[in-house]
């Protein structure tokens, strides 16, 4: 029988990156005695990689910013299906949580009066986006790391979890295995956080890092939790498309933010040609505007580069599949330009966009301060996710909680850059303080003996089969290929339909993964393990994504090309049936309060 | 447009082991970690790599490529010589767990022996700072660390002499540097330095700084300022001289 090395915490937070951190630094802080769960070596999580900043209605580029307008933004960019009490929670406190990483030692870049810069984005009305150069995520995960080992939390470097543990309904802990020698562990806990990001994995073009395998989604659906909004993935606009070996890696909105504009293989400066009409009043009609807008004329509207991911992502797409695309088969993105238009601009870009210069200039060859880059769509982000009170971020089972990406809510049908990082930020804090209130009275849980073996019983098996069995990777890579053909950013019924069979035939295959050699960090079984993850993720955006009827943010059906009122007023839920199948259903929002729906209104 | 290549990967545990030779086509604009993930898919599903974003930017995939400290996914192909075998070693100054995966986990227990950020009190009454772009950008520099550890894995004090018990070592004094300049922190580190971090035993040979992804200036703009301070402290004549008086 497989052994566990054990522990026990009041709160045990699963993921490590900016949410997982927040919300272990703010249990800690309540007094609860907190573990860290984390697939990577602490301060490696993807937050890493977020580079053009955080949003928070700081108000110090443009005194006419305040929460009321980062709320009205953040819902006109989610299409109104968000979870309003979260988008009101989010642009309230965004600022003070920006604030209170000053006071842990994070340098943000500095207006001339001394005050934290911000920069423009597309769908924030005014500079919000706090941030370091192009690497804020960074800044910001250092930072909540470094703060974070002085709290007293024990941190679990390079462990995966294989499955939640429930008593009597309520949480219990989890048990999963560390990479390092293959051992099993179970940690007992009174409330568990989930903070295990996205998915992007289940794609072949992504953003995301290896982790993002839908792992927190995957173990809340099995546990009986409820999924939401999981058809809106979101395609970043701009990623790398040469070499194909970085295909995907991204390329920050900030570009465009400084500046950058689109163009095809005419010269054509594209996004002018479509403005979607909820935004055509904020929208600058001519190149001199936008280029005023980015340069902080506060008369000016925003260039049409700066419209919402979805829709930039979209008109790439066309501009391809036209035939006036890039040689790679992307589009470029211009921040050379700006030459014409300030002296000095090499050094301009070399300070503003480091990472980027240094990125095309080591992996592509190519000088940014010179020439423009080949950009196309990336998968980039989850809408989507585990559905959760708005207030406490506790999810369906007591005692379970989930914040930042792996939690649905505050986003709703596409995501304004700048955003996540303020949402792991606002909700982190929150899961780690409710979660704490929550272990608080609670006496420990017990643990099912019988479900832990079974889970390590499980996860052997792929050893029994030895390298005769399915190869994980060839598993993953041909999921990887028909979500990204047959659910990527333009869908249809017949091959969504045709992706559940194949997602229905691969996770048959994934049964019978067989993996060779031992249990010492062996990447090809951890591969294994993360399959199932992966395949149920990518079954429950599908199932959600055929349901919606209609195109609606991140989700642009070809069968159904229009905005449906009726589709408006629900949220799509995924839950597991009594006899393990995909329960689906249609849920009618919340009605917003009076109060909301007049700044809502006042900022039309 | 596939080459053919040959990769000689290390492969073993903390008990020992020896290079493998593995043939494989490659293509245009690869990256190392490109290769070894192909390896993995094709011939060695159970090759151990540490690796994360594939971006750069999480410092995951340290390793020795053709003997130099390196990141896999920022080494592109066509800066290596392919009529040779592409030699791939773990990190030589940490314990190897397997294959190309070294234990690190030091680097994370010493950090927690510098003290911790100690801001002023807020300059404003709404409880925020103020500071000047030229003062935060000295520190940032430092913040830009990846924490990769490749300047850990070359300092010879590390890994010639394996002083893990007594010093730091270069990413740390970078940590240290960033703490020490930031300009709202009012800690003092600079005894810790000398008497528990032993600063002193590095002599300057600026290794750390040549191999850094992020092109920090390791030796001059974050030890030798932090030795500066250390001398200042305790070995300025002048000084001593007062307080023998």
């Amino acid at each position: 029988m497989p052994e566990f090395e054990r522990f026990s915490y009041d709160v045990l937070v699963i993921g490590a990156g900016g949410a997982g951190l927040r919300a272990a630094i703010e249990a800690a802080a309540a007094g609860a005695k907190v573990g860290v769960v984390t697939k990577s070596l602490l301060g490696k999580a993807h937050t890493v990689m977020a580079e053009g900043g955080v949003a928070a209605a700081l108000a110090n580029v443009d005194d006419r910013d305040n929460w009321r307008v980062h709320f009205a933004d953040t819902m006109r960019g989610g299409q109104y299906l968000n979870n309003w009490r979260m988008a009101e929670l989010h642009a309230k406190e965004a600022p003070e949580c920006v604030h209170e990483l000053e006071a842990w030692g994070a340098l943000f870049d500095r207006t001339s009066d001394g005050r934290i810069l911000q920069r423009n984005f597309g769908g924030h009305r005014y500079p919000r986006l706090a941030h370091v150069g192009d690497r804020t995520g960074l800044e910001m995960i250092r930072t909540l790391q470094d703060h974070g080992i002085h709290t007293g939390m024990q941190v679990h470097m390079e462990c995966t979890v294989l499955s939640l543990l429930l008593d009597s309904g309520r949480i219990a802990g989890a048990c999963g295995y560390d990479r390092e020698k293959g051992l099993f562990h179970l940690w007992q806990a009174k409330a568990v956080v989930l903070a295990t990001g996205g998915i992007g994995r289940a794609f072949k073009i992504t953003s995301n890092s290896w982790e993002y395998t839908g792992d927190g989604l995957a173990l809340a659906y099995r546990a009986g939790a409820e999924l939401k909004d999981m058809e809106f993935v979101q395609f970043h606009p701009t990623g790398m498309v040469w070499p194909i070996s970085v295909r995907g890696i991204l390329v920050t909105e900030g570009v465009r933010g400084e500046g950058g504009i689109l163009r095809n293989n005419q010269g054509r400066r594209f996004m002018f040609d479509e403005i979607p009409e909820l935004y055509k009043d904020q929208t600058a009609d001519n190149a001199d505007e936008g280029w005023r807008y980015t340069q902080g004329d506060k008369n000016a509207r925003r260039p049409p580069e700066l419209l919402t991911r979805d829709h930039v992502a979209r008109c790439i797409n066309r501009e391809v599949k036209a035939g006036r695309g890039s040689p790679h088969g992307g589009v470029f993105l211009d921040i050379a330009w700006i030459r014409e238009r300030m002296p000095k601009s090499e050094e301009h870009i070399k300070r503003k966009l480091p990472s980027m210069y240094h990125q095309f200039k080591q992996l592509a060859d190519l000088d940014i301060t010179k020439e423009p880059m080949e950009v196309g769509p990336t998968t980039h982000y989850m809408m989507g996710g585990i559905n959760v009170d708005g207030d406490s971020q506790m999810s369906t089972i007591p005692g379970l909680f989930a914040a930042g990406e792996a939690a649905a809510g505050l986003h709703g049908a596409n995501r304004l850059g700048g955003n996540s990082l303020s949402d792991l930020l606002v909700f982190g804090r929150r899961a780690g303080r409710y979660a704490a209130e929550y272990a608080k009275p609670v006496t420990l849980p017990a643990i099912d003996e019988g479900q832990l073996q079974e889970a390590a019983r499980d996860a052997l098996e792929p050893f029994d089969r030895g390298p005769a069995g399915e190869n994980p990777y060839q598993i993953q890579y041909e999921l990887q290929d028909s979500m990204q053909d047959l659910v990527g950013i333009v869908r249809q019924e017949s091959e969504m339909q045709q992706a559940l069979e194949i997602i229905g035939k691969l996770s048959e295959r994934a049964r019978q993964a067989g993996v060779a050699g031992h249990r010492q960090y062996n990447n090809g079984w951890h591969t294994a393990m993360d399959l199932a993850n992966l395949l149920l993720v990518s079954e429950a955006i599908t199932r959600a994504a055929l349901l919606r009827k209609e195109s609606r943010g991140a989700q642009f059906r070809e069968d159904f090309p229009n905005k449906d009122a009726e589709w408006g007023k629900y949220n799509i839920v995924v839950k597991r049936g009594a006899d393990g199948e995909m329960l689906i259903e249609k849920r009618p929002l919340q009605p917003l309060p009076n109060e909301l729906k007049a700044v809502i209104e006042e900022m039309k | 447009m596939a080459t053919q290549t040959t990769f000689r990967i290390w492969r073993g545990d903390a008990a020992g082991g020896q290079f493998q030779d593995f043939a494989t086509p490659v293509d245009e604009g690869m990256v190392v970690l490109d290769v070894v993930h192909r390896i993995q898919a094709q011939q060695a599903p159970d090759l151990a790599v540490r690796w994360n974003c594939k971006a750069g930017k999480c410092g995951s995939c340290s390793a020795e490529i053709n003997g130099m400290p390196k990141l896999m996914c920022m080494t592109r192909l066509s800066n290596l010589n392919l009529e040779m075998p592409v030699i791939l070693e773990p990190m030589h100054a940490f314990p190897v767990i397997r294959d190309l995966v070294t234990d690190v986990s030091w680097n994370f227990r010493a950090k927690k022996t510098i003290r911790k950020f100690k801001p002023r009190s807020p300059d404003a009454p709404d409880g925020t700072w103020r500071m000047q772009q030229a003062d935060v950008e000295r520190v940032q520099e430092f913040r830009k660390c990846i924490e990769c550890f490749l300047c850990q894995d070359v300092c010879h004090v590390l890994r010639e002499h394996q002083k893990f018990d007594e010093f730091i070592g270069p990413r740390l004094l970078v940590y240290a540097a960033a703490l020490e300049m930031h300009p709202l922190d009012t800690e003092d580190r600079v005894s810790d330095l000398r008497r528990k971090h032993h600063i002193g035993y590095c002599n300057i040979t600026t290794c750390c700084r040549q191999v850094c992804p992020e092109s920090i200036t390791i030796t001059e703009n974050a030890i030798i300022p932090l030795k500066e301070r250390v001398v200042d402290k305790f070995f300025d004549p002048l000084k001593q001289l007062f307080h023998i008086i």
